[in-house]
């Protein structure tokens, strides 16, 4: 085991070194730098200055020397500084992180209370009509556009619509709040129902067509056949015999799923202006902001690999069958 | 136990509908004296293909997805010709008549305005868009993009994917243990951020907005072959161990046999189902992109660009004729392709039993 996860540990390394060239290159190819981009409305600057800022910013090195430069701070713990926010990346990824962390994890414990018991209900009772109903809405989720959803959402229950709930932002503008009272925190949770709404109903499909196709082997297996036998109750069949059996399968999928914590549906922070560590990459993006681009990248390719090591880890932990080697 | 009853009453329920199907065969065919043995033995001939025809078409949300995949593509591949408009027309208005000008009719134009925002009429069935452009029609040549764009991509990142997984498989050691660390990388490089770096280079290199869309297609599938890749290797790995495949070994046939005759056709299932789904999953991932603005643009129209004119208040609150007939056909389209790509899947399952 211990062996098995040094291993891993040390491929991983290979694999995010990969990465990490590929990104930077990427970042690097694209036509125009951040110095161009921030530049470009203001008449003044010479190219004699921009060249000056380049020089400041790091950017008129070759990619190669770039790249070198880079991943030695970066090995000794320093992302550098984004351009864009002029503060160092590893605080702005602090930053935002709790806000897009916060989210998704809510939103991931909402889709396990969703996906579970469906799911387990849709394999009960397969080929019935609950089952049909039930599958029919989760291909409906799976399909759904985020993009499409959202401004749906927005036009029925925003402002335009029945002006329920507000459709951007994090706190309702004009107001101010004197620390953390119970009324700033009613008004997050306002501001987020529908952003929320939003990645659970889209999300929760892939968990509950996994959590079915578990459940309908686990109740197919001959010991659900010889508990039945002997008379053990039907919940006690279905929740203590196959469903404990489908977890397996669900926990290393909550494994897969950590890097998603964090990396925040650009798109859905985008629409709802969540101030979320994917908005904040779709502005870097659009700046080309390399130091920035780099660092949260790597955060969650650093995650990514993560992911996959804790959930073969635990798979191992939770059935003794599987031998890591 | 009643569950247990349940099956076993399943059970004989198909059993019995089986027979009677073999009951209506019996009176059907001209020879009515033919006895039931024979006729299971006929039923032996089915060949698997058809065998797995059958159990998809029994599944009724299958073939409802079947119907709206051949209708979308009737729609956008053969409704064009029926259009009296182009994708890219813009439509104006007299402004002292109220008549209608096309573009085409360049020397009544300086006396009109656009006929923007127009409401469905019987000139233009779901009206016009905020650039005077006719809706319906964009609807369909839309639709072309995104169907397109699904089909190349998912045959590049197949042709990709099947290959090197099958290699991986195939060979194991220091040639597997390459083509999945590559792999390793690309699953695990953000993709929205990617696709932004390409779209500003495309730019810079000065590709037309019309061919743009094929260099996107192309990464798209260059950076989705990963996880085909990882899945192919995984069965081929499994199939290896196979007793057939001893017995292929053993009879010393050629490898490149070993691997098209003995193992491409056992994990064909597997691909045609990942395909099927992945178009939906490509189809989706076009239209946001195209949303975003990374994809196909102005004056081209697609599913994705067409509903980003919501992010204008006015179409969102008094304009649904404008973003909500783009939105529901690529939520129809995916949904189709996941039913069809879902019933396959237990179609080729031997396991299903219905």
């Amino acid at each position: 085991m211990r062996q098995y996860i040094i291993r891993r540990v040390l491929i991983s390394l290979i694999v995010l070194f990969g990465v990490s060239i590929m990104l930077y290159t990427l970042v690097r190819l694209m036509p125009s730098d951040y110095v161009s981009l921030s530049t470009a409305n203001s008449q003044k600057m010479t190219e004699e200055m921009k060249e000056n800022l380049r020089a400041i910013y790091g950017l008129d090195k070759s990619i190669w020397q770039g790249y070198l430069d880079w991943l030695w701070n970066a090995i000794r713990g320093n992302l550098g500084e984004s351009l864009l926010f002029k503060r160092p990346v590893t605080e702005i990824i602090a930053k935002y992180a709790p806000v897009t962390f916060s989210i998704a994890a809510i939103a991931l414990v909402l889709e396990l209370l969703v996906a579970i018991p469906l799911g387990v209900l849709a394999a009960r009772k397969q080929y019935s009509k609950t089952d049909y109903i039930i599958t029919t809405c989760v291909f409906i989720g799976i399909s759904l556009p985020i993009f499409f959803f959202a401004a749906i959402l927005k036009r029925i229950f925003g402002f335009y619509g029945l002006n329920w709930l507000p459709i951007s932002g994090m706190l309702t503008a004009r107001v101010t709040y004197d620390g953390f009272t119970f009324a700033k925190f009613l008004d997050y949770a306002k501001h987020l129902i529908l952003p929320i709404t939003c990645f659970v109903l889209t999300g929760c499909g892939g968990m509950l067509r996994y959590t079915r196709t578990n459940m309908l082997e686990a109740l197919s297996s001959d010991y659900v056949r010889t508990a039945r036998a002997k008379g053990v109750p039907e919940h006690r069949v279905v929740y203590s015999h196959a469903f404990r059996n489908t977890l397996i399968p669900i926990v290393t999928l909550l494994g897969a799923s950590l890097p998603s914590l964090f990396s925040g549906a650009a798109v859905t922070e985008g629409i709802f202006a969540l101030e979320g560590l994917g908005n904040i990459a779709l502005r870097a993006s659009n700046m080309a902001d390399v130091p920035y681009l780099m660092g949260f990248n790597m955060f969650l390719a650093v995650l990514t690999v993560l992911g996959y090591l804790v959930s073969d880890i635990l798979y191992a932990v939770v059935d003794p069958r599987v031998r890591l080697s | 136990m009643n569950e247990e009853k349940n099956v076993l009453q399943e059970e004989i329920d198909a059993l019995e509908a089986e027979k009677e199907v073999v009951s209506a065969e019996d009176e059907a065919a001209p020879n009515a004296a033919i006895e039931l043995d024979e006729l299971d033995e006929k039923r032996v001939f089915l060949t698997p293909g058809q065998m797995v025809m059958k159990r998809f078409f029994r599944n009724r949300l299958a073939v409802i997805g079947l119907v709206i995949l051949v209708l979308m593509a009737l729609f956008c591949f053969v409704g064009p010709l029926f259009s009296p408009y182009s994708e890219t027309e813009l439509f104006y208005l007299d402004k002292t008549t109220g008549e209608e000008i096309r573009m085409t009719e360049s020397d009544r134009i300086t006396n009109a305005v656009l006929n923007s925002k127009a409401l469905p009429s019987a000139a233009h069935w779901l009206g016009t868009n905020e650039m005077g452009q006719d809706m319906f029609t964009r609807l369909m040549y839309g639709g072309r993009i995104s169907l397109l764009v699904g089909f190349v991509v998912v045959a590049v990142e197949m042709l990709v994917g099947v290959t090197l997984g099958g290699i991986a498989g195939y060979y194991g050691g220091k040639v597997d243990m390459i083509i999945m660390r590559l792999v390793e990388i690309f699953v695990s490089i953000p993709f929205i951020p990617l696709m932004l770096i390409l779209s500003s280079l495309l730019i810079s290199l000065k590709v037309s907005p019309e061919n743009k869309i094929y260099y996107t297609m192309f990464v798209m599938g260059i950076i989705y072959w990963a996880g085909v890749a990882r899945m192919i290797r995984g069965n081929i790995l499994s199939l290896r161990e196979m007793e057939y495949m001893q017995a292929a070994e053993a009879t010393g046939i050629r490898t490149s046999r070993k691997i098209f005759k003995h193992l491409i056709p056992n994990v064909m299932p597997i691909i045609i189902v990942m395909a099927t789904m992945d178009l939906g999953g490509v189809i989706l991932m076009e239209s946001t992109m195209s949303f975003l603005g990374i994809g196909v643009g102005q004056p081209y129209a697609s599913w994705g660009n067409m509903v980003s004119s919501v992010n204008d208040n006015v179409i969102m609150r008094n304009f649904l004729n404008i973003w909500l007939p783009p939105g529901i056909c690529i939520l129809l389209t995916v949904l189709a392709f996941n039913f069809v790509g879902d019933g396959l899947r237990d179609a080729f399952d031997p396991k299903m039993k219905r």
